[in-house]
């Protein structure tokens, strides 16, 4: 069941507007016949009036002096200059009735003759007048039978206040609805015509009006999925309500969309730093009993009997212990050792050291230095996070890539650019991206970046990625150690 | 003779009179003609255009007198307010000593013409005024011999009245608005010149298309112009030649078409001796006990 209510603005609007032009077409053509009308019905009663009286005064001689033919020559008047328009308004019959109620004379002789009492035959007068059944009206009425076809006009005809007979004049009620038929169809054409002028006009002012609140409607609609990015929302920029909703529906998006990637970000860190923890106590735990069993392994291997079978295989537990130790201390990222200051030689030593893995893919690699002395950061980790972003944009990058090195301080932070023109990294990803054994490319052991973001975060310092097609940079602002200076 | 001799003294008189109004601008005093609905004198055109030809024939200013009623027309006549007037046979008979026969109009060739009695073309049935019994009846003037006289006589003849014969009478005070209220059914029946009932149903056939002609009475004489008999005789002569020469005037010939008749001839008294038989026949009836109206 669909309810008006439910009905989508973009169509309720319109067709309000329509509704309202048809409402009021309606009313002015209904206000415009009625008004015709009536004025018809004044206008007929004043002059049907005029008329009445003036037969009536110049009735008097002639019935004084009983001059019949006076008389109809009178009564006739009326009917002799009226034709086409105003003969609508003109009388159907005049009659004139002697004190008896006997015709004295008639306008239209053949159906009231002369002499006739009036109640012969004319079962409408008789009906509606009570003729008959004096007395007559002392002065001018209007007679309008709501059955009858005709209205009446009854006027007394006088002499010196005597009465001597009656004037009374038929108006047949047909001209009025001639006319109503007439004007109704009239004001049916012109409302029509007017309706199809105004009607599309209506439908596209409605849709116009309904259509940024559809767009803030679907806009809306679509948070719940994703939030959208503000500038591509088609909302339109306008200073009324509608365009001040939208922009305080931009506001609110673009902070919801900050605060998402605020709990993004908090998100990812705290899972980092869990992690972190995690690695370091596990690590610890590895490593006393790891420290312990090598020990036997070197004190065995020095001092018990030299079994080769024995050798072999201790030879074998060793090389595994080994191999964990080395993985866990990959893993614990020691940001303790103190190490000279970071100076832009160190940027040189990288290059040189890297210059096998540029040439092998003929990558373009473009170091931008902004260094002119050292600055106060131990350079063994600076050298390590540089290291391990440029092989990562050197692995990212294609052949003939692009690579690019910023490096810059300021009074406070060191800031490390890199950026590559490699495959981007997809959204999803982003939030893993630091987490060890999370590797992008085969082959790769995954703690590059987890080792970066360990080194970031002991020194207090940030990393933000940015990634889209063709362009990736990683960004990292490292605090300086203000004792130094 | 004598009464020729009668009048040089009035004649005297008026010449001495005349100059003194005439002398400053030497326009003679107008020819009064007083005209009666014996004809169609509702065409104000023509009567216009009639009186312009008489001017310029008469070498004076002509002035056309209507009334509404004959009885007005006969005593201005009387009075000497006309000189000349377009009379009834009805009321010339009646003031033979005081009015002179100056011309009688020539109808389809003769100087006669006939009284109709006319009903609604609805009325299928009425043979004759007895038809009529009960029936509002319209008479053209009291005067008229064709549109009163002629069937009060025909009444009279057979012992009735109008007043008794009728539910009611009136009349229209020309013989062309008798045609009207029988064609509007307003009277039953009615008395008409036939001279003007045939010229109406010339010129306007959708109104005595409506009437039907029930009766013909015999000939009697046409309505004649008759001059007061104070009129001076070259005056008289002057506007008898005129009248008599417009059937050879070309310039008269529209006029006449008009009239729808041949022209104006001499005319004897003696023609209208049949509507003085009526007259004194009817003037019997009234002087016998049985009072009319």
């Amino acid at each position: 069941m669909l309810h008006l209510k439910d009905v989508s603005l973009g169509y309720k609007i319109p067709l309000r507007i329509a509704a309202l032009v048809i409402v009021t077409a309606a009313m002015l053509a209904s206000v415009l016949v009625y008004r015709n009308i009536e004025s018809l019905r004044s206008d007929l009663s004043a002059n049907a009036s005029r008329i009445a009286r003036v037969v009536a005064d110049t009735l008097v001689e002639p019935l004084l002096h009983d001059d019949l033919w006076r008389a109809y020559e009178v009564i006739t008047i009326p009917f002799r200059s009226t034709t086409g328009k105003a003969g609508e308004l003109a009388a159907e019959y005049i009659l004139v009735l002697d004190i008896q109620n006997k015709v004295y004379v008639s306008s239209k002789p053949a159906r009231f003759p002369v002499l006739q009492p009036l109640d012969i035959g004319q079962p409408d007068i008789q009906r509606h007048l009570a003729v008959g059944s004096p007395p007559w009206p002392d002065e001018l009425q209007i007679i309008d039978p709501p059955a009858s076809q005709a209205i009446y006009l009854v006027t007394p005809i006088e002499a010196d206040g005597v009465r001597i007979g009656t004037l009374l004049m038929s108006y047949s009620k047909q001209p009025f609805s001639t006319r109503l038929r007439e004007l109704t169809r009239d004001a049916l054409i012109l409302t029509l015509l007017v309706l199809a002028a105004l009607l599309p006009l209506g439908g596209y002012w409605g849709k116009h009006m309904a259509a940024p609140l559809l767009q803030l409607s679907e806009a809306m609609h679509n948070v719940g999925q994703h939030l959208p990015e503000p500038a591509d929302l088609p909302l339109e920029e306008s200073s009324d309500e509608i365009g001040q909703l939208a922009k305080s529906f931009k506001i609110m998006l673009a902070e919801l969309k900050e605060k998402e990637q605020l709990q993004q970000q908090v998100i990812t860190s705290d899972r980092l730093a869990a992690l972190g923890r995690l690695t370091a106590g596990m690590a610890h735990e590895i490593n006393n009993p790891l420290g312990g069993m090598l020990n036997a392994i070197s004190t065995y291997k020095r001092h018990g009997e030299q079994d080769p079978l024995t050798l072999k295989t201790l030879s074998i537990l060793e090389r595994g212990l080994l191999q964990i130790k080395e993985t866990v201390a990959a893993l614990l990222v020691e940001a303790k050792a103190q190490t000279r200051p970071f100076d832009p030689n160190d940027v040189t030593d990288i290059c040189t050291l890297l210059q096998t893995e540029i040439e092998k893919k003929k990558i373009e690699f473009t170091p931008e230095v902004e260094l002119i002395d050292a600055a106060p950061i131990s350079s063994t980790l600076v050298r390590q996070v540089i290291i391990n972003l440029l092989l990562n944009a050197f692995h990212a990058t294609h052949l003939h890539g692009h690579v690019h090195l910023h490096l810059y301080r300021n009074s406070d932070h060191l800031y490390i650019d890199v950026s590559n023109d490699g495959a981007h990294i997809p959204q999803e990803k982003v939030s893993y991206l630091f987490e060890p054994f999370t590797s992008l490319r085969e082959g790769g052991s995954g703690l590059g970046l987890w080792v970066i973001y360990q080194i970031v975060q002991q020194l207090g310092g940030l990393i933000t990625v940015q990634s889209e097609p063709d362009h990736t940079q990683f960004t990292i602002q490292l605090p300086l150690e203000r004792h130094h200076e | 003779m004598s009464k020729f001799l009668r009048l040089i003294p009035c004649l005297l008189l008026v010449l001495m009179l005349a100059p003194a109004h005439a002398a400053p601008d030497k326009v003679p005093a107008p020819v009064r003609i007083g005209l009666t609905p014996v004809f169609l004198d509702d065409q104000a055109a023509f009567v216009h255009a009639w009186r312009t030809y008489l001017e310029q024939r008469l070498r004076r200013p002509v002035s056309f007198v209507q009334r509404g009623s004959y009885r007005e027309v006969v005593e201005m006549l009387r009075d000497g307010k006309l000189d000349f007037a377009w009379l009834c046979g009805y009321p010339y008979i009646r003031n033979l000593n005081r009015f002179r026969l100056t011309a009688v109009p020539l109808y389809k060739g003769e100087p006669l013409y006939r009284s109709y009695i006319i009903v609604p073309a609805s009325d299928r049935k009425s043979r004759s005024l007895t038809d009529l019994r009960g029936k509002v009846f319209a008479f053209s003037d009291p005067d008229s011999n064709s549109g009163h006289l002629y069937p009060e006589y025909l009444l009279a003849r057979q012992g009735l009245t109008s007043s008794a014969h009728f539910a009611r009478t009136f009349y229209t005070w020309s013989h062309r608005k008798v045609v009207e209220a029988v064609a509007a059914e307003l009277a039953q029946g009615g008395a008409v010149d036939g001279y003007i009932w045939d010229t109406l149903a010339l010129t306007h056939p959708e109104l005595t298309g409506k009437t039907r002609v029930i009766a013909e009475s015999p000939q009697f004489g046409h309505p004649p112009i008759v001059a007061n008999r104070n009129v001076a005789p070259e005056l008289f002569k002057a506007m008898q030649a005129v009248l008599l020469r417009m059937a050879h005037d070309e310039a008269a010939s529209p006029l006449l078409s008009t009239l729808n008749l041949d022209g104006f001839v001499y005319g004897d008294p003696r023609l209208f001796d049949g509507i003085a038989d009526m007259s004194r026949y009817l003037d019997n009836t009234r002087d016998a006990p049985s009072q009319r109206r």
